[in-house]
């Protein structure tokens, strides 16, 4: 590793109105080196990466860039000083070409007013031959798989000059198979000599790509420590303060009746096109069955269908028997499906509603919570009360607004809620997404709890180890098709990885993305 | 925190307020008047007297409940900016039962006409909403065009077939006397409240208690009201919810009309006692501000109504003691609605950031937002 430190933070503070969100944090990021930054939502690694980006300034404490002091507080002069950031949220054009869009805003000019687009393209070409990034100058960014996506975001930094890429959480939307090519390129980066500072919670992955790691925790850096030598289980110690049961013990599923049953299953998406072909799937009582793909390739469509919020093409959907796919939400809701969605700002909250509120949605409009078109206050209350208490909602009061809850706690009001009752089936989406490692723990055991209990449970996500760790079944998706289905514990990650990309070659260059707002990455 | 936003919706209208009363006073000033002197009689006119409250009460009634048509539909996400055509029909419908059923007795005349009014307005006001129920077409054109269509067509009714024999104006015949809501002056000067007799305060302002206490318990006391304001805050999550998306705006559009058509209590079956061409001149409109002022909420549109009252009625006694124009009440009125805007949106924003710190999470929007500039 070379010498010198390419980043030094000293005593940053930053307090927010409600939380010291960065405690006198130093940062020290060696010159060349692959830097990660690990800890909880609200630890602080986000709000540190914006004071140094320029986002944010701080209340205390300096920035050197190569040991000279960085004046100014704004991303232009954190940009001059030669840092750059790879945001987690992609902000690309999509009728505009990888050249274009990399250019854009700085754009090379010939006599004064024109773009210079040969100059562009040649620039973006070296650029990705340089560091094996294999993009097309000319192609349009509508074309491109979310993986190459991420590569014109950081053509687009390197092309700015900068020294220091920072990443924030930059595997979250990746395949298994792109992840690893991702890797590739910072490495390669890395040895060209440019500092790469990585954040994430995905601890496997901090340990296989970068060299020193800082953890942070509750606004202060909780240690920094080598990769090398470190384990998962220390990292996941230092993050959350004590230890953390990284594994999930299960007993062996014991199905009983076919709760859920799709059969010859399609239906067309905006554009004409089939988003979902032919789907066949049986989930049993007390099973999980759980769906891995890539975002956007058929699993938003599928949870709408079999939760009712959307019409099937063609093909049945039966929940206990009965034909569900032409019913209303409510009509399915009362034939016992909970549905834990995907994204829980946009669907599964009112954000001004009061938790108690929160905590009867879609219930209130049954006894006990209503009865004869009046709500019943009492109920809605004392039902709060007790699910705040069995599942730890904090704050505990059931009359404050949902916004007002972490991230983690948002989802768990909706899991408090869904999982309540004794649903016959379960549909979870993404459970366990922008959640913390306390959380996580807490919702996985809570789902196999309630397989245990006999509930059919249908579990998709985009963490393949979630998958892999709940699934008594896995079934992978592809471009609207359930391409393949294993045992659980009979198939390796790499397998299906392979499947999920179609069993194509690794680079699925134009992978369908089309389809009702799953390409939205909350995490 | 959630105290502080509580008391901050209370404050940022009382702020505006008096925000506004500070700029009227600069411009009473730069055209060379003094602001105490104005400000003096423009509350001696709302306040002087108990015949000037009465007045107050009186100008404050229709508002209230334009002003809870607009917030009531706001809660579902609808901008309902037909209240004028709501009212204009709910007056209507009013004036024409109370024309054809004048044999019955006072007992069942003013409840039927009571709800002939709330079901005009309901009636006109449930075409947008199925409109944008069935083609999801916005709310905010259709109520602008129905309103047109109310005032045009109730106008060319009473001009050409309805009006009263023998008569230039514009109007209706008399609607029967069991039909009329009696003047609160007689009972009230019984009790040693000496409100003249000539002050046209009348029953529609225990209506319009009414319809205030009603909306709120329809909002926080129902089902529907629940869903109401599910469907306001995220459709998308009350449709998750089992909500009928669709079937709740149509229910709060209508409801939303019947409010607006109540007006009818006050200007027909209280005071006119018959339908009057172009009575409103803007009431319905002033119940977008009054709803704005009031935050939404039925309460806080009672309150807007009454500050409304208090303006309007002043606004009057300026007009006549004074050079300076009757119209600076309505800047006064302006200035106050576009300092509440401001102060909402300010405090919202600050509200946002707030949200956003406080969970300094991967995904913040401010670094997407500022990136993007």
């Amino acid at each position: 590793m070379p010498e010198g430190h390419a980043v030094q933070m000293r005593g940053i503070s930053k307090r927010y109105p409600r939380v010291l969100a960065n405690d006198n944090v130093d940062l020290d990021v060696a010159d060349g080196e692959i830097h990660a930054i690990v800890g909880e939502n609200g630890a602080g690694k986000s709000t540190i990466m914006k004071v140094l980006y320029g986002l944010t300034p701080p209340d205390a404490g300096s920035i050197a860039l190569w040991g000279r002091e960085l004046r100014g507080h704004r991303p232009s002069d954190a940009i001059d000083a030669g840092v750059g950031m790879v945001h987690q949220h992609f902000m690309l054009v999509d009728t505009l070409t990888v050249a274009e869009n990399v250019v854009l805003g700085d754009e090379p000019r010939r006599a004064g007013v024109f773009t210079d687009v040969a100059a562009a393209r040649e620039r973006v070409r070296s650029l990705s031959s340089e560091y094996g990034l294999a993009l097309d100058p000319d192609e349009l960014i509508e074309n491109l798989s979310v993986g190459l996506e991420q590569r014109v975001e950081i053509v687009k930094v390197l092309y700015r000059g900068a020294k220091v890429l920072i990443l924030d959480e930059p595997t979250g939307v990746l395949t298994p198979q792109e992840v690893r090519e991702l890797f590739e390129i910072l490495r390669s980066l890395r040895d060209a000599g440019r500092t790469i500072i990585f954040i994430t919670h995905k601890l496997e992955e901090v340990l296989e790509l970068a060299d020193r790691i800082t953890v942070m925790r509750d606004g202060r850096v909780a240690g920094v420590v080598p990769a090398q030598g470190t384990t998962k289980e220390e990292l996941a110690h230092m993050m959350v303060g004590r230890d953390v049961l990284l594994r999930v013990e299960k007993e062996d599923a014991s199905p009983g009746e076919p709760v859920l049953e799709i059969r010859g299953l399609s239906a067309a998406g905006r554009k004409g096109a089939n988003v979902l072909e032919d789907i066949e799937l049986t989930v049993r009582a007390g099973e999980v069955l759980g769906i891995a793909g890539v975002q956007g390739n058929g699993q938003t469509e599928l949870v709408e269908i079999v939760t009712g919020l959307r019409r099937a093409g063609a093909g049945t959907v039966r929940v206990c028997g009965i034909e569900t796919s032409n019913r209303s939400p409510r009509q399915v809701r009362d034939l016992g499906v909970a549905h834990v969605p995907e994204d829980r700002q946009a669907r599964g909250l009112v954000l001004g509603f009061t938790i108690a509120e929160n905590l009867v949605l879609g219930k209130h409009h049954r006894p006990p919570f209503s009865n004869h078109g009046l709500m019943a206050l009492d109920e809605v209350r004392s039902h709060a009360e007790r699910l705040i208490g069995e599942h730890d909602l904090r704050p505990a009061d059931p009359d404050v607004d949902a916004e007002h809850l972490s991230g983690g706690n948002q989802q768990k009001l909706i899991v408090a809620r869904e999982f309540d009752g004794g649903p016959a089936l379960l549909v979870a989406s993404q459970p366990t997404r922008g959640v913390d490692i306390g959380a996580i723990e807490f919702v996985h055991q809570s789902l196999l709890r309630m397989r245990d209990a006999g509930a059919a449970i249908l579990l998709i996500s985009a963490e393949l180890s979630e998958i892999m760790t709940l699934s008594d079944r896995i079934a992978v998706m592809y471009d609207g098709r359930v391409v393949a289905e294993y045992e659980g514990g009979a198939v390796g990650e790499d397998e299906l990885g392979v499947a999920m990309t179609g069993g194509a070659a690794p680079v699925p260059a134009g992978v369908a993305r089309d389809g009702g707002g799953a390409e939205e990455g909350a995490l | 925190m959630t105290r502080l936003a509580r008391l901050s919706q209370v404050l940022s209208p009382l702020v505006a307020v008096a925000a506004a009363f500070l700029v009227g006073g600069l411009v009473v000033t730069a055209i060379g008047e003094n602001p105490f002197r104005i400000y003096g009689i423009l509350f001696r006119g709302a306040f002087g007297s108990v015949d000037a409250i009465g007045f107050v009460l009186f100008n404050a009634v229709p508002l209230v409940f334009t002003g809870l048509a607009v917030a009531f539909a706001f809660r579902a996400g609808l901008f309902n900016i037909g209240g004028e055509g709501q009212l204009y029909l709910g007056a209507f419908v009013c004036t024409l039962a109370g024309l054809a059923f004048g044999g019955l007795p006072a007992v069942l005349l003013v409840p039927l006409l009571v709800i002939a009014s709330a079901a005009g307005g309901a009636l006109w006001a449930a075409v947008p909403g199925l409109l944008k129920a069935r083609f999801g077409v916005h709310e905010v054109i259709n109520t602008i065009m129905m309103n047109f269509i109310a005032v045009g067509l109730t106008g060319y009714f009473v001009v050409n077939m309805l009006r009263e024999p023998g008569q230039m104006t514009p109007q209706t015949s008399e609607i029967a006397l069991s039909g009329h809501l009696p003047r609160l002056a007689g009972p009230l000067s019984r009790i040693g409240v000496p409100l003249p007799q000539s002050n046209p305060l009348n029953l529609s302002i225990v209506i319009a208690l009414g319809a205030v206490w009603l909306a709120w318990y329809i909002l926080y006391r129902t089902r529907l009201g629940y869903e109401i304001r599910a469907v306001g805050i995220n459709a998308k999550a009350a449709e998750y919810a089992g909500i009928s998306v669709r079937r709740t705006i149509v229910a709060a559009m209508v409801l939303s009309g019947a409010f607006a058509g109540l007006v009818a209590t006050n200007e027909v079956m209280g005071f006119r006692h018959r339908f009057l061409d172009n009575f409103s001149s803007g009431l319905g409109f002033m119940g977008i501000a009054v709803a704005l002022l009031g935050k939404n909420t039925p309460l806080g549109v009672l309150l807007a109504a009454l500050l409304f009252g208090v303006l309007n009625t002043g606004a009057l006694e300026i007009d006549v003691f004074t050079d300076v124009p009757r119209e600076l009440i309505l800047v006064l009125q302006a200035v106050t609605i576009i300092l509440v805007v401001v102060g909402n949106e300010v405090f919202a924003r600050r509200a946002a950031a707030r949200e956003r710190s406080s969970e300094p999470r991967g995904d913040a929007p401010s670094a997407a937002t500022q990136e993007a500039k």
